[in-house]
């Protein structure tokens, strides 16, 4: 960017209109934490675009001073994907949550994901459909009460990390609403990876689903709960980090172990391991503590690289539209 | 109004020189007839003929070889005068086997010519087409002039220095039998010759055994002391306008319309699909043309695919969507959202027989009250119909024209029968097509999303990348005023009302309704839209030849209206409307313009036939006569 160019602001990301959201929703710190982050991306304001579907999530773009499209119930990431092949010089962000994302539009995730379109999908997983006021999720745990499942939910959640890994998706990270300060080197992460990145952030919902996240937010406890991963280092938690987690090469799984257990060497987490990934991403309370941070990335041709490098190759091609129009085989019709 | 249908009892095969001709070449879907007639469609567009054809196949991509099921035809119309479909009856039959002959004979014309291949008329074939007797000695077929060769054998003969083997020998029968009806109306081999060695480059002895199998079956011909009655029949060429001429399908020059609409617009285009029949050719003629401003997406899903077009409109792109009826129910609320959001889109729209999967590979026209009417909300969008193969040029340039100006969701509704058939297309001078630039807001000062073009209601447009224009939108009911969310109940009536009136002033943009066959007043109008042109346009023709006051109208704009349509209509004593649904064009003009139309409706997955609309003419004379 032009060094003259005076240097943007969170309150420039905001737009002029009122957040509707419930108080003490999990979003508002969100949107603050990605409000302050776009100015310190290395793109013009103008070239951000965010994308949603339907949900309490996807009112986000209504409140960013950006390009916004708030779209239909699951469908975000096939209209980002047409924005991104119309013009790939855009930075565009899916804003989604699990109902939105892995319900009525997980087959658009899906295929996101495996085509690897460069774009950035933010989950907002609260584990319950919010603005329908309050029914069971595709990630809402067995036995969740709500008005659909008076009884107890019977349905099995999905775990979207897990799903995102098996549709190929070549960065998955998980964070958590609040955290603002891992949120934010998360998704600047996401935002830094070309290829199709998606981020799921536990968000709190107050209103329906309230604390589901406090194992890993409750500063009390949440160490004993969560597992920080840095690419490199050893898997290690607890208050005292004083445990970690083991591979057990012949059972194939994972195991929490003392720190200081010589027999049982602590593993070290790496990014571009995918299979070492996935046993992370499935990691749940109580027996284990969630995984956060960047859980996978690898990396790959993007989507929007090849459709580009493709279309350039044909129209170095000379195009005449009458050319065109004539050719095949053609024949005259004198006039008598 | 019952669909009846009256023999046109045109004899075409009586004399040596004959006006017009219709041929249907037909075999099992293995056999190549869909490239045997498209080869004789070439020669006799070269010989100078007027044609349309019609290439009729089932859904089944290999059926069982011998099922009636898996018959494959061609048919052929062509001739010295105008020509507008691929005709009623059959004056020649082709039947590669038993089951193309028990399929297609009830259309052969009473002493018309078939050409069979008896080698293939064994018991087995016989009880696969469930017949008791075998046709060719029981003396069923005596009404006709029958030509039963051994095509088989004559190819193994004629093909055998190559050394194929005897089931890829046996695959030129095709060929060899192209050669023999190309002798029978004098056309020239070469460019089947070169298109032969042009496909089979890399296998000489492919090519040259397909040559062989040509030119056998032409020297058959020449030599054999074939039946009294059969012999070569001049069809002189017909009287056509000077200038250079193609052959296209519908899907090609819709594809061509499509481009040619971007080169006008100057604007790029997104075409994105998902895989349907009969629509999935349109994605293949626009997949190869990325040279020009076009690119292909082909979705997961039909709803990806219209959000990935609305994506690339939000973009500043065109998006372009296309399916047949199923895949358009699916985008249905995707199409609201560019409706609701302002945004241009195409939606070409293949229709084929429904409901549901119905009949995939065979047309219809019973997706019009969908186009209309088939979303949630108030949520009017302009459709527009294309009525021959070659109209679809110009209907595809419209509809992008309209698209980008009105800023709106546009509705093009071809179908089956159009996407496959082919007709001589003069191909049209690029540099006298009338250009429409596409203009996007650049002016930060003032700038709101809400912004609207006071003369056709138009939304700006708006593209992300442009600095100063930052905005949201999106299907939540928009501010008049602001374009911010709004659930003001005024605000959204206003916006209600505004969305119709934007889609009605389109009337005052399109060309005035005129009469294509008659006076423009008088006793009775036949009223089409869509692919039943070619059919009326001939009905027409022959009630007017026996004096009838019989006019021809054809309706490109299904929505809106041509202004001048009611007026029009209202100068005839009475309205019959033919089409291949039970009745939704026919609702549209008695509700719009209470006027007592009439319908002629079919639903047999196949076009009208000249003489079932003619028949409907006379009825309805009749009574008109009665009543006067």
């Amino acid at each position: 960017m032009n060094e003259a160019v005076t240097k943007l602001t969170l309150k420039d990301f905001a737009s002029d209109q009122e957040v509707r959201w419930c108080p003490g929703c999990g979003d508002y710190a969100i949107l603050k934490t990605i409000q302050k982050l776009m100015p310190e991306l290395d793109s013009p304001k103008e070239n951000q675009v965010f994308v949603s579907g339907i949900g309490c999530s996807s009112r986000f773009p209504y409140y960013m001073n950006t390009y916004g499209f708030h779209t239909i119930h699951g469908r975000a990431p096939a209209v980002a994907t047409g924005v991104k092949l119309a013009n790939p010089e855009l930075d565009v962000w899916i804003i989604t949550g699990d109902g939105d994302g892995f319900s009525i539009g997980g087959n658009h995730m899906v295929h996101a994901l495996r085509r690897n379109v460069n774009l950035q999908i933010l989950l907002f997983n609260n584990e319950i459909y919010g603005l329908t006021k309050g029914q069971y999720s595709p990630t809402s745990q067995r036995g969740t009460k709500t008005p659909s499942s008076p009884q107890g939910s019977i349905d099995a959640p999905l775990s979207p990390c897990d799903v995102a890994l098996g549709a190929g998706a070549t960065f998955i990270a998980r964070t958590i609403d609040t955290e603002a300060k891992h949120l934010s080197a998360v998704t600047r992460r996401a935002y830094d990876h070309d290829g199709a990145s998606f981020v799921e952030i536990l968000q709190n919902c107050p209103i329906y689903n309230d604390g589901i996240f406090d194992s890993v937010k409750d500063k009390k406890i949440s160490a004993d709960f969560k597992l920080l991963l840095e690419h490199g280092q050893p898997c290690v938690f607890g208050k005292e980090s004083e445990k970690g987690i083991h591979l057990n090469r012949e059972t194939l799984s994972l195991e929490v172990v003392a720190v200081d257990d010589a027999e049982k060497p602590l593993l070290v987490h790496d990014e571009n391991n995918k299979i070492q990934a996935q046993m992370l991403a499935s990691m749940c309370n109580p027996d284990f503590p969630m995984a956060v941070g960047v859980i996978y990335r690898e990396e790959k041709a993007s989507f929007i690289e090849d459709s580009r490098q493709a279309l350039s190759t044909a129209r170095l091609k000379k195009a005449s539209l009458q050319g065109l129009l004539q050719s095949g085989h053609t024949w005259e019709v004198s006039a008598k | 109004m019952d669909l009846a249908e009256e023999k046109l009892g045109e004899h075409h095969l009586d004399e040596k020189e004959v006006v017009d001709v219709v041929v249907r070449f037909a075999g099992d879907s293995g056999d190549g007839m869909q490239l045997t007639g498209s080869n004789f469609t070439e020669a006799t567009a070269l010989y100078g003929n007027d044609l349309s054809t019609f290439p009729d196949f089932p859904a089944e991509i290999r059926a069982p070889i011998g099922a009636t099921f898996g018959v494959s035809a061609f048919q052929i119309y062509f001739g010295a005068e105008d020509v507008t479909t691929a005709g009623d009856e059959l004056d020649v039959l082709v039947a590669m086997n038993p089951a193309a002959l028990v399929t297609n004979i009830a259309n052969l014309v009473e002493g018309g010519l078939i050409i069979i291949d008896s080698g293939a008329f064994t018991a087995k074939n016989l009880l696969k087409a469930k017949y008791e007797n075998n046709p060719l000695e029981d003396g069923s077929l005596d009404g006709y002039r029958v030509l039963d060769i051994d095509i088989s054998k004559q190819v193994l003969a004629a093909v055998e220095e190559f050394n194929l083997g005897h089931k890829a020998a046996l695959r030129c029968k095709n060929m060899w039998t192209l050669g023999l009806v190309m002798w029978l109306f004098d056309r020239n081999r070469q460019s089947t010759v070169d298109r032969l060695q042009a496909k089979f480059a890399s296998k000489p002895e492919i090519a040259g055994a397909n040559i062989a199998a040509l030119n056998a079956g032409h020297a058959y011909g020449e030599t054999a002391e074939l039946p009294s009655g059969i012999h070569v029949y001049k069809v002189p060429k017909a009287k056509v306008q000077p200038g250079t001429y193609r052959n296209v399908t519908g899907t090609t020059a819709l594809a061509l319309g499509l481009i040619a609409g971007s080169e006008l617009a100057d604007i790029d285009l997104l075409f994105a699909s998902y895989p349907i029949t009969p629509a999935s050719s349109l994605l293949h003629e626009l997949a190869s043309r990325n040279e020009f401003k076009v690119s292909t997406f082909q979705a997961e899903d039909e709803i990806a695919a219209v959000c990935a077009a609305i994506g690339a409109s939000f973009a500043g792109t065109l998006g372009i969507t296309s399916s047949a009826g199923p895949g358009i129910a699916l985008k249905g609320e995707g199409i609201a959202l560019a409706a609701a959001t302002e945004l241009p889109l195409v939606v070409v729209n293949t229709q084929r027989g429904g409901p549901s999967t119905g009949l995939p590979t065979k047309t219809e026209q019973s997706d019009l009250m969908m186009s209309m009417y088939g979303r949630h909300g108030d949520t009017p969008m302009p459709v527009i119909s294309t009525s021959s193969p070659t109209d679809c040029f110009e209907v595809a340039i419209e509809a992008v024209r309209i698209a980008t100006k009105y800023m709106t969701p546009v509705m093009l509704l071809s179908d089956g029968y159009l996407a496959n058939a082919a007709e001589p297309w003069k191909i049209p001078d690029v540099s006298k097509l009338t250009p429409f630039p596409v203009k996007h807001h650049e002016q930060a000062e003032g700038f709101k999303p809400s912004l609207r073009d006071d003369d056709t209601l138009a939304r700006v447009w708006a593209k992300p990348g442009t600095p100063g224009l930052e905005h949201r939108i999106g299907g939540i009911e928009r501010s008049f005023e602001t374009g911010d969310i709004s659930y003001d109940p005024e605000n959204h009536q206003k916006m209600t009302d505004l969305r119709k009136a934007k889609i009605d002033g389109i009337a005052k943009d399109i060309p005035e309704q005129q009469v294509c066959l008659g006076n423009d007043s008088g006793k009775l109008a036949v009223v089409g839209w869509g692919s039943t042109f070619g059919a009326i346009h001939q009905a027409v023709k022959r009630a007017r030849l026996e004096g009838l006051d019989v006019s021809h109208i054809q309706v490109r704009y299904i929505s809106p209206l041509p202004p001048n349509l009611e007026e029009l209509l209202k100068n005839f004593d009475a309205v019959l409307i033919p089409e291949m649904n039970t009745g939704q064009f026919v609702k549209v003009i008695r509700s719009e313009f209470l006027i007592d139309a009439d319908g002629v409706n079919k639903v047999a997955g196949q076009p009208f036939k000249i003489g079932e609309i003619l028949a409907a003419i006379h009825k309805k004379y009749k009574e008109l006569g009665a009543q006067s």
